[in-house]
């Protein structure tokens, strides 16, 4: 790592991004003609409207007596005691009404989609966890809303697609190419482009286009703002390490960005390794990607010699992505964040071990860091921390378990 | 002088077409671009295929798909199109996505583009800022034409510097949509054609976006120099293959005046 005068230089969040929504060479706006004016004009809104008093304590009030803010920091005794090293804790973002980190977000881009005059939300979504939180914010604050989700993700996070459809959302297959998170995508920005004026975009991750991996950043900081206090209150320290499982990296962001700044502070972001490290077969984009654009902004990206996106692979749905944040693809550049991977044995692995030892049953996604965790501590000695950032619960996974892994940890019939 | 400027200094009501390289067979890209030229379109352009193309409807991202899928690079496309020159006149663009051309390499990309013939480039997602910060110069020592789209939604000072950038001609997209066919021009895209008339813009106007037949074709004349039909070719293309007949017939149906 660089020195720390280096450092602060090189994290100031002032800098972070530019106003033309630039992290160091990645994020901006990649956008046609059509898009870029309609995005900018969110831009705008959130500018104008994000330090409006009456907005934050709106937003605040929703996280605490809707979402159940702050969400618990847990000690994993058990777990940790079984691997015999480092204190495993867990960032408990599982609890959050809807049952994962998504919601943060999905509350603020739906009261700035409020205020901005939108009658409808419109998002993409992978494992369904977006979806099902955007459409809670919709049905809570009287907006239409729309999901695209891959046809394959339909099938395999059903229950999840039932979730938004009982709240009043309408699910909408994407069903070219692979029929995952990318095509979703695509499908959710197509969708805009016909109707930017009655529609609210709010893209499921820090990805996209500026200024989203600023906004949902802004709204998923909560997370680390608040862990960071509870840990200090049960410890009376900052965590030696941080854990988080990285898709287009919300989550992971969400908890990291309250540490950037403390050295003292190693942070770990887990990317899926799918079935094997051949293209294809994973989703490691920070791992195995290189720079370029995709959906409108630059980052690391998994591509062919072509320059068209690869095609990924996790039993993670909502880590299924070819391209990742701007601001983590910073971080990587500048080594302030180790990137790395689990694959879907050890997150299967975890997910279990996590539900027979503590009795958390864990989101898939949220199983990559957990396993992770798992890994590096029982390397460690007893004295060590290490903060998991538990994104989700696992509801939503069940039946995708049973099918694939019922006979190995007999939970068939 | 290059061939689109050409074009624009002795032509009225331009046809444009739009087709998809690699598609719908992958051998097709050069014999429809000489069906294209006696069929009389004034001007083509060619879409290199990319996965997640946010600027198009349905019916071009399938054909963009198709094309991936029978083979379609960039690097296949330069050799098809190797004997372009002398052999056709028509003025010819390449369109597509940003990521794979930066991936070609944007220097050798022109550099290319200049040895077959090519005449100008449209990459919707390359921001104007970058363009002139970085590649401009580029462009312009190699003679090739950069064209970049505005909207309804383009602020009046953008319209301005991108005319005064701009060598060639400015697409005008006919309203904040993705392509495709519609089956009308609005009260309110009449508007916006006018109000972009009056600003007496010194590069000329081509309208895309939604043009489909004779009458929407007229009705972008009646504002701007030409229009660009694309999805309604591409469907035409799905349905018949590169026939030449039919082709030509749906080009004269485009083209014929009252
Ligand atoms: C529980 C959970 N964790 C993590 C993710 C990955 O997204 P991100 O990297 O943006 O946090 C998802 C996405 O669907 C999710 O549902």
């Amino acid at each position: 790592m660089e020195s720390k005068v280096n450092l602060k230089e090189q994290l100031r969040v002032e800098n972070m991004p530019t106003k033309e929504g630039y992290f160091g060479e990645y994020g901006g706006k990649f956008l046609p003609a059509a898009l870029e004016s309609v995005i900018g004009e969110i831009a705008e809104a959130y500018d104008r409207i994000k330090d409006d008093p009456s907005f934050k304590e709106e937003l605040m009030y929703l996280h605490q007596h809707y979402t159940g803010r702050p969400s618990p920091v847990f000690h994993a005794k058990n777990l940790s005691d079984e691997l015999g090293g480092a204190q495993i804790y867990l960032k408990r973002e599982d609890l959050n009404h809807t049952g994962a980190h998504k919601i943060n977000h999905c509350l603020g881009e739906a009261l700035l989609a409020k205020r901005m005059g939108k009658t409808k939300l419109i998002a993409e979504t992978g494992a369904g966890q977006h979806g099902v939180a955007l459409a809670t914010a919709a049905a809570l604050l009287g907006l239409e809303c729309d999901i695209y989700m891959g046809e394959v993700d339909i099938k395999k996070e059903y229950p999840n697609v039932v979730r938004m459809r009982i709240l009043g959302a309408k699910v909408i297959p994407a069903t070219h190419g692979l029929k995952t998170l990318k095509e979703a995508v695509d499908a959710a920005f197509e969708a805009y482009l016909k109707d930017p004026v009655t529609q609210f975009y709010a893209i499921g991750s820090v990805v996209g286009p500026h200024p989203f991996p600023m906004m949902v950043r802004d709204f998923q900081s909560i997370i680390g703002i608040e862990a960071k206090a509870q840990f200090r209150e049960m410890t009376g320290k900052l965590p030696d390490n941080l854990v988080a499982c990285v898709g287009g990296g919300s989550n992971s962001i969400g908890l990291f960005s309250a540490f950037l700044h403390d050295e003292s502070v190693n942070i770990f972001g887990v990317e899926p390794a799918g079935t094997s490290f051949k293209t294809g077969d994973h989703a490691a984009t920070l791992s195995f990607g290189k720079p370029g654009m995709i959906h409108g902004f630059k980052c690391y990206l998994l591509q062919d010699e072509e320059g068209q996106p690869a095609p990924v692979n996790t039993i993670a749905s909502g880590l299924d992505y070819p391209g990742v944040g701007p601001q983590h693809s910073y971080l990587k550049d500048i080594n302030r964040v180790n990137y790395d991977t689990i694959n879907d044995q050890e997150a299967i692995d975890a997910f279990i071990k996590l539900a027979r030892l503590e009795g958390i049953i864990p989101a898939l996604e949220s199983a990559h860091a957990v396993a992770y965790a798992m890994k590096m501590a029982a390397g460690m000695p007893k004295d060590q921390t290490i903060l998991v950032n538990l994104s989700g619960r696992g509801d939503k996974d069940i039946d995708y378990v049973v099918e694939r892994f019922g006979k190995e940890f007999n939970i068939s019939e | 002088m290059n061939r689109i400027a050409q074009l624009f200094k002795e032509k009225k009501n331009i046809l444009s077409i739009y087709y998809t390289a690699g598609f719908p067979q992958l051998t097709d890209t050069l014999p429809i671009l000489e069906t294209l030229e006696k069929a009389g379109a004034d001007l083509v352009e060619i879409g290199m295929p990319f996965s997640d193309p946010l600027a198009d409807g349905p019916t071009i991202q399938q054909s963009g798909q198709t094309a991936l899928k029978n083979g379609m690079t960039i690097n296949l496309l330069f050799e098809q199109l190797a004997d372009l020159r002398p052999q056709l006149s028509i003025p010819v663009i390449l369109m597509g996505y940003f990521n794979p051309v930066h991936k070609f390499g944007m220097e050798r990309f022109v550099e290319q583009c200049r040895k077959t013939g090519v005449d100008g480039v449209i990459i919707p997602d390359l921001p104007f800022d970058e363009y002139r910060e970085k590649y401009e110069a580029l462009f312009t020592q190699a003679g090739i034409s950069n064209i970049f789209l505005i909207t309804p939604q383009t602020p009046e000072e953008r319209i301005k510097l991108i005319d005064k950038n701009s060598n060639g001609f400015i697409y005008m997209v006919s309203s904040a949509s993705v392509t495709g066919t519609k089956k009308e021009i609005s009260e309110q895209q009449t508007r916006y054609f006018k109000r972009i008339n009056n600003m007496q813009l010194a590069s000329p106007r081509l309208i895309g976006f939604g043009i489909s037949d004779r009458a929407s074709f007229q009705k972008a004349c009646d504002y701007a120099a030409g229009a660009i039909v694309g999805s309604a070719f591409i469907n035409l293309l799905n349905n018949e293959g590169n026939n030449p007949e039919k082709i030509s017939d749906f080009i004269q149906s485009i083209k014929k005046t009252n």
